[in-house]
């Protein structure tokens, strides 16, 4: 197996890893907004990289060229990117309004705050 | 006009969300939002009238033929699911005109109703498309609107319920990516049914047993499969009344269409239950969560949170019929996406009701609830008794057919199981009887009464249709055998 060639690979698998471990690990809601993204961003990474082919072109039918490079993935990838930012900024806005409501944006205080209202209901 | 049923089918709830953000009117929108929920549902019923009549209905989007295009594809199994989903928006849109003006803000009225059409729009586009790519999208467009819906809720805890839900959604939904990505990179195609032609040459690659998992994962974070639940009760309990109904109803059950139709028609029962465990690990984690959820649910201070946990035992029930993969067990577990949605969403909506009287749900406000809300409290009985699968209710026919579907495997345990786990949803819905009928009321309601006619008709519907499906049996089960026997077929 060719270790060089796949290293957009091994990129694609560190992203999304760290990605998924800054959503499990932090405690502060926006950097797990951010831990999102990664994990989110990597996945295009997944897709746009097996495209393109060295030498290869846009899909032009003509003479000069052999090789096509696949279209279609950065069509798919620019809809994922829509939908990432659109959750990003549902994300956020949430987080705004939850700051408003609880006056932080640690995960561990909202939920002490919560069980102290539990506790202190009749 | 008639042919491009499928297509409207989606585009119609789609175009009414931003002309409801234009006229910013509360009354209009909801006249909008009723008028569509009412139309999508013809429409569903006229697709599924074709499909029982000429079979699968294949439309191409722009004409661009599939599988280069994107194709919306009807046939029994989601002509069943758009139905269903559609039912359940014509029903519970009346219901909101009164639930949504007692709990929102008025400047937030019309809001709503876009996301509730949005919403609509995402869940019948999933059901509806043939194209994985397609789906991924209309997930989110669903996803993304229920989210703010949820947030909508009057407590501050539906932010966090809100927020919670949309991380781990998130997730869902990019496992789902990666997995259809992955299936792309080895066969080169989106589309469903082209999948499962070109699949089983490429079907020994890692790649795809890594999509297989990626994928399961990715949606049973979406319908709530035991552990991944974890966003669910909070997402229920907090949000609106109104948007509780809807999404207890639809969001889970479309969820689990995705899973029935990625595993039975696109990656095939050989690859996914006689090679690989997954029909064992479901069943597993099915009882887990039938089990664990209903006992949880229990234990609950209040009826909302009760009802959610009892959903999440209500989705093992599907997925074991999934898991058993033979006729009996899927119709149950098709036939249980309908049975359930109908006594989760009647329940739901007498909920709503009941906090709308009260200010909140919890069992110290349900204490003589039978004297001040008999209609209300004898609807929450009867569905009760759909949950639990009572005879002459919806809930038994589903329960009958999952255990003969565990006979027919050999799993006599599983089908005392079944039994067993009925009388745990017995000890929460008697929970609900004791305080309703047989406390004294502790707590003095600031508006006895009943809920206005315009929410308890829906809600009554949604309890009528619990009976009547358990004693006419032809569209729930009929239509569910259709659709097994169809998806059966397949992996032949």
């Amino acid at each position: 197996m060719n270790i060089a060639g796949h290293y957009s690979y091994a990129i694609t698998v560190f992203l999304m890893m760290a990605g998924l471990f800054i959503v499990i690990a932090r405690g502060n809601l926006v950097k797990k907004l951010i831990g999102l993204g990664i994990f989110q961003t990597s996945v295009y990474l997944l897709y746009i990289a097996p495209g393109k082919l060295i030498g290869g072109t846009a899909p032009i039918l003509s003479e000069q060229f052999k090789t096509y490079s696949n279209p279609l993935p950065h069509v798919l990838i620019l809809t994922a990117i829509v939908v990432g930012v659109a959750t990003l900024a549902l994300g956020l806005a949430i987080v705004v309004r939850i700051r408003e409501a609880y006056g932080t944006t640690e995960e561990d205080e909202i939920l002490a705050q919560d069980s102290e209202a539990e506790r202190q209901k009749p | 006009m008639l042919e491009h049923l499928p297509a409207l089918q989606v585009v119609l709830p789609l175009v009414c969300a931003p002309l409801i953000v234009l006229v910013r009117r509360a009354g209009f929108a909801w006249l909008l939002a009723t008028a569509v929920s009412w139309v999508a549902l013809v429409i569903a019923i006229l697709l599924a009238a074709r499909v029982l009549e000429v079979g699968t209905i294949s439309y191409a989007i722009g004409s661009w033929p599939p599988p280069w295009g994107i194709e919306y594809r009807v046939d029994a199994l989601n002509a069943f699911v758009l139905v269903l989903v559609a039912a359940v928006g014509a029903i519970v849109m009346p219901y909101a005109r009164g639930s949504i003006a007692a709990e929102l803000r008025p400047e937030q009225h019309y809001l709503f109703y876009a996301l509730y059409c949005l919403c609509l729009a995402g869940l019948l586009g999933i059901a509806i498309t043939g194209d994985v790519f397609n789906l991924f999208v209309f997930l989110e467009i669903s996803s993304l609107s229920t989210y703010a819906m949820i947030a909508l809720g009057q407590e501050r805890k539906a932010l966090v319920a809100a927020y919670q839900y949309l991380v781990m959604g998130t997730i869902g939904a990019t496992f789902y990516v990666i997995g259809i990505g992955l299936l792309y990179l080895m066969t080169g195609t989106l589309n469903l049914a082209d999948l499962a032609t070109r699949l089983p040459a490429v079907a020994d690659g890692r790649p795809v047993l890594a999509a297989l998992t990626f994928i399961t994962v990715g949606i049973g974070l979406k319908l709530a499969l035991f552990p991944l639940h974890q966003w669910l009760p909070n997402a229920y309990a907090y949000a609106p009344s109104a948007v509780t109904a809807f999404i207890a109803a639809t969001a889970t059950k479309v969820s689990v269409y995705v899973l029935v139709r990625f595993y039975f028609m696109v990656f095939g029962q050989t690859l996914v239950f006689d090679r690989l465990p997954f029909g064992d690990v479901l069943l597993v984690l099915s009882v887990a969560a039938i089990v664990t959820a209903s006992l949880v649910a229990v234990f609950q201070p209040d009826l909302k949170r009760m009802l959610a946990y009892s959903s999440v035992g209500q989705i093992g029930y599907i997925t074991l019929g999934i898991s058993l993969a033979n006729a009996p067990g899927l119709t149950g577990a098709i036939a249980h996406l309908f049975n359930h949605a109908l006594a989760k969403g009647a329940l739901f909506l007498l909920a709503g009701g009941i906090t709308l009287r009260y200010g909140g749900a919890s069992f110290r406000h349900i204490a003589g609830l039978a004297a001040r809300m008999p209609l209300t409290s004898f609807g929450v009985v009867l569905a009760g008794l759909s949950l639990i699968g009572i005879p002459g209710t919806a809930g038994f026919t589903t329960k009958w057919y999952l255990i003969v579907g565990a006979i027919e495997r050999g799993y006599w345990l599983l089908a005392v199981l079944i039994v067993a786990t009925s009388l745990i949803a017995l000890v929460y819905v008697w929970r609900f009887v004791e305080a309703a009928y047989f406390q004294a009321p502790t707590h003095e309601a600031p508006r006895p009464g009943e809920m206005p006619p315009i929410m308890l008709v829906p809600a009554w519907l949604m309890v009528a249709g619990c009976v009547y499906f358990g004693l006419e049996t032809s569209f729930n089960i009929g239509f569910a055998g259709h659709a097994a026997d169809l998806v059966l077929r397949r992996m032949q």
